[in-house]
């Protein structure tokens, strides 16, 4: 009886602690420290907030480049991350892939080439903010017709967007969709 | 497979061996009361909850101090689940968590599993997440140490009775070794962008004129004591693929190291303990063999595209990684998701980066074994030694069976009864895997949780009642495992894997703690040699390869061969 005491005891003093003291703790350090990443990296564009630089969000318009497909919740649904947990047996996989592979070959008809793997498999989160620079170089075509932009600017739009490997060797090099998309309605210089 | 890949996988085994030891020799003081330096906050701890610091207790003293703790948290964090509504730090006004949900959440979390059959997004308030999952994060993990540390001391101890006391040895690894490194890893991943904050959640109106709703929460605090506990509960359903959990490939190198951090240090702790450094490295070797092969496997099956898909450039260039990227994130790309999908595994941690179900079948499988030898690749804090002991001790008692003489280890004579209770850590484990899994494939309500046809639905099972039993948390996440079958089942699974072994091991404690030393002989099978090594991973390999090489023959294994061949399933 006396050990089941302690445990009560020891659970009750443990939690108030750990439980709770130790993550206010966390985010009023977080807070004083560097506010605008604990919130979670908003962007605001004229007094409104447009997502989270580290969120992705869907694309359809040709004018904006399009991020990978997603399969949180009903596609960037961002309060229901998560992956396809397809298996690469199912068959449903490789008809998505399909389906998507010749939906890029319709929406673009001047590229015929194999489409980078990233644009259409999903990512692990379903809300990878970003795509390879493969990908992104893949829909320069699309983006420059749409927006009557020749197609060297949008290509060193890209180019400057590209985030190398961390300290030069970690992970791999990416393009973030949203900010690129921000770059680009600026140099167009709408809204 | 590139160089860069490469180059990442030794930078990471690097910066863990470098680190690792000082932790660990940190770690021998403060198990052995050297340090007295937070006294300020532990004796009051002690004052309050009627702890008596300098008493020791027996193995069984101990096991039921572990046993009530687990009990009454369990029952606390289920209230917490259930009542969630009524209490503070709720911004989205979520609703009480479903019974049988709460009772699996409520056991995953106890266990250091953290099996997630829920969306935590949508699911479970912060203060629920604090209060209740992130405690046990701390407090699983620190009883994973508590049994290894005391199973150490039975080794080094002498005709003694006790093996230490709980509550001192529970609250020095909360307060001693684990507080303080989440407070400076939390504040190093916030640095990268992973959020922590107690805001309702954000409504954003994209250029394209559509709303998103962007989940928030305090993530940082609780994304550090889960990989270096070991827990692996994601705040978010997407785990450490989620942005805000892991926004960067340096977030995801630093979770990595948490993660490996405290099981590779344990082995340091193990030879300085028992007086025998070179037994430390002896483990540390056998670990970091099977580790890099392993990764090696994981990363080669990756790195190959799926053969079925067409019209789509998979290579690996300096402009994308290429390989098999469904279920996984642009910014790791393969090297950083097979590593971490090892590492986890390896451990008893069970945080993901990428979506396991969708990896390549032998790439899966890596995760799976891994699981499946016993999570002794540096493994769960205490949970990896403690197992790894085990195998230690079948690897002297085999050793003493060749030469006919009574084995013996770092000065103690391997009897009966040591070995019975070593087995039957060794038994209970595939037993229960193996029986659950073949009653869910005969039950309607198993097999209506598979969500991908053919062999890797039977995979997707077996995954789930290793992960659970192993109490890893990892999963072939399509299976719908949030239903009352295996809700229930899984939630008993991992009760098992946890109790059921951590008993034995206690007992083993106790019983070696008695002995009387024994002075080396000639004869003495020596512990701390490579040779000790080989034997070691040998016996790690056979046991597991015999246990589950038929079950994984008709998961992984031959859905490789049918994929080789062009077979799909719908």
């Amino acid at each position: 009886m006396r050990t089941l005491n302690i445990a009560i005891r020891y659970t009750i003093v443990t939690t108030i602690l750990l439980g709770i003291g130790y993550p206010l703790l966390i985010t009023g350090l977080a807070h004083v420290l560097m506010p605008d990443k604990a919130d979670g990296q908003l962007i605001m564009r004229n007094g409104q907030i447009v997502g989270s630089a580290l969120i992705g969000q869907g694309f359809t318009s040709p004018r904006y480049f399009h991020s990978r497909p997603s399969a949180a919740g009903n596609g960037w649904d961002a309060t229901s991350s998560g992956g396809s947990n397809l298996a690469p047996t199912n068959k449903k996989l490789v008809d998505r892939v399909d389906a998507d592979v010749a939906a890029w070959h319709k929406q673009d008809p001047g590229t015929k080439g194999p489409v980078p793997i990233g644009l259409v498999t999903t990512s692990a989160s379903g809300l990878d903010p970003d795509i390879s620079p493969a990908g992104a170089y893949y829909q320069v075509p699309m983006v420059a017709a749409a927006r009557h932009l020749p197609e060297g600017t949008v290509r060193a739009l890209v180019t400057a967007h590209i985030r190398g490997r961390q300290f030069g060797f970690l992970g791999e090099p990416t393009v973030n969709v949203l900010e690129l998309n921000l770059a680009l309605d600026q140099v167009q210089g709408q809204k | 497979m590139t160089a860069n890949g490469w180059l990442q996988f030794v930078v990471f085994f690097l910066a863990l061996l470098a680190f690792m030891r000082p932790l660990g020799i940190y770690m021998a003081h403060v198990f052995s009361g050297k340090y007295g330096f937070l006294g300020f906050i532990e004796k009051p701890i002690y004052r309050i909850c009627g702890v008596r610091s300098d008493e020791e207790m027996t193995w069984r003293e101990y096991t039921v101090a572990m046993l009530l703790l687990s009990f009454v948290s369990l029952l606390l964090t289920y209230i917490f689940e259930r009542l969630q509504y009524f209490l503070p730090w709720n911004p989205q006004h979520l609703p009480g968590v479903e019974q049988f949900l709460a009772w699996n959440t409520a056991a995953s979390f106890t266990t250091n599993t953290n099996w997630q059959a829920y969306t935590p997004e949508t699911t479970m308030s912060y203060f629920t997440q604090m209060a209740g999952l992130a405690w046990h994060n701390f407090f699983s993990a620190a009883a994973g140490i508590a049994v290894a540390v005391a199973l150490v001391r039975g080794i080094a101890r002498r005709e003694s009775k006790t093996i230490g006391n709980f509550w001192v040895d529970t609250t020095r690894a909360c307060l001693y070794v684990l507080l303080p490194l989440c407070i400076l890893f939390s504040l190093v991943l916030v640095s990268q962008g992973v959020i922590q904050n107690l805001h309702p959640y954000t409504v954003a109106h994209t250029i394209e004129h559509q709303t998103q709703t962007i989940a928030q929460g305090p993530v940082a605090s609780q994304e550090a004591i889960k990989e270096l506990g070991t827990n692996g509960g994601g705040f978010f359903n997407a785990n450490s693929a989620h942005p805000f959990e892991n926004p960067t490939p340096f977030s995801n190198f630093i979770e990595m190291f948490l993660i490996f951090l405290i099981g590779g240090a344990l082995t340091v702790t193990l030879g300085r303990m028992t007086g025998s450094p070179g037994h430390g490295w002896a483990v540390f070797a056998c670990m970091s063999i099977l580790f890099a092969a392993g990764f090696t496997v994981a990363y080669w099956a990756e790195s190959h595209p799926n053969p079925g898909l067409h019209g789509v450039s998979a290579h690996a260039s300096s402009s994308q990684a290429g390989g098999n990227m469904e279920g996984k994130e642009t910014r790791f790309g393969i090297s950083q998701s097979a590593l971490f999908a090892t590492v986890t595994t390896d451990a008893s941690c069970g945080a993901v980066n990428s979506m396991h179900d969708s990896f390549m079948p032998l790439g899966g499988m890596i995760p799976l074994l891994n699981i499946e030898l016993g999570e002794i690749i540096f493994g769960g804090v205490g949970s990896g030694l403690y197992g790894m002991i085990i195998f230690v001790v079948l690897s002297v008692f085999i050793a003493g069976l060749m030469v006919g003489r009574t084995p013996e280890y770092l000065g103690k004579k391997i009897e009966a009864y040591d070995v019975q209770m070593s087995m039957l850590y060794v038994l209970i484990f595939p037993l229960v895997i193996l029986t659950l899994t073949a009653v869910s494939v005969l039950l309607p309500m198993g097999l209506g949780g598979i969500s991908n046809p053919g062999p890797h639905g039977f995979t997707q099972i077996l995954y789930a009642f290793s992960s659970a039993a192993g109490n890893n948390g990892s999963a072939f996440a399509g299976l719908n495992a949030n239903t009352r079958w295996y809700n229930t089942a899984l939630g008993f699974t991992m009760l098992i894997g946890r109790f059921l072994m951590m008993v034995p091991m206690l007992a083993l404690a106790g019983n070696l703690a008695r002995k009387k030393g024994v002075p080396p002989s000639p004869g003495t099978f020596p512990v701390h040699t490579p040779l000790f090594t080989i034997l070691l991973t040998g016996v790690i390999l056979i046991v597991g390869a015999l246990t589950f090489f038929p079950a994984l023959s008709l998961g992984p294994i031959l859905e490789h061969l049918l994929l080789q061949h062009g077979i799909l399933f719908s």
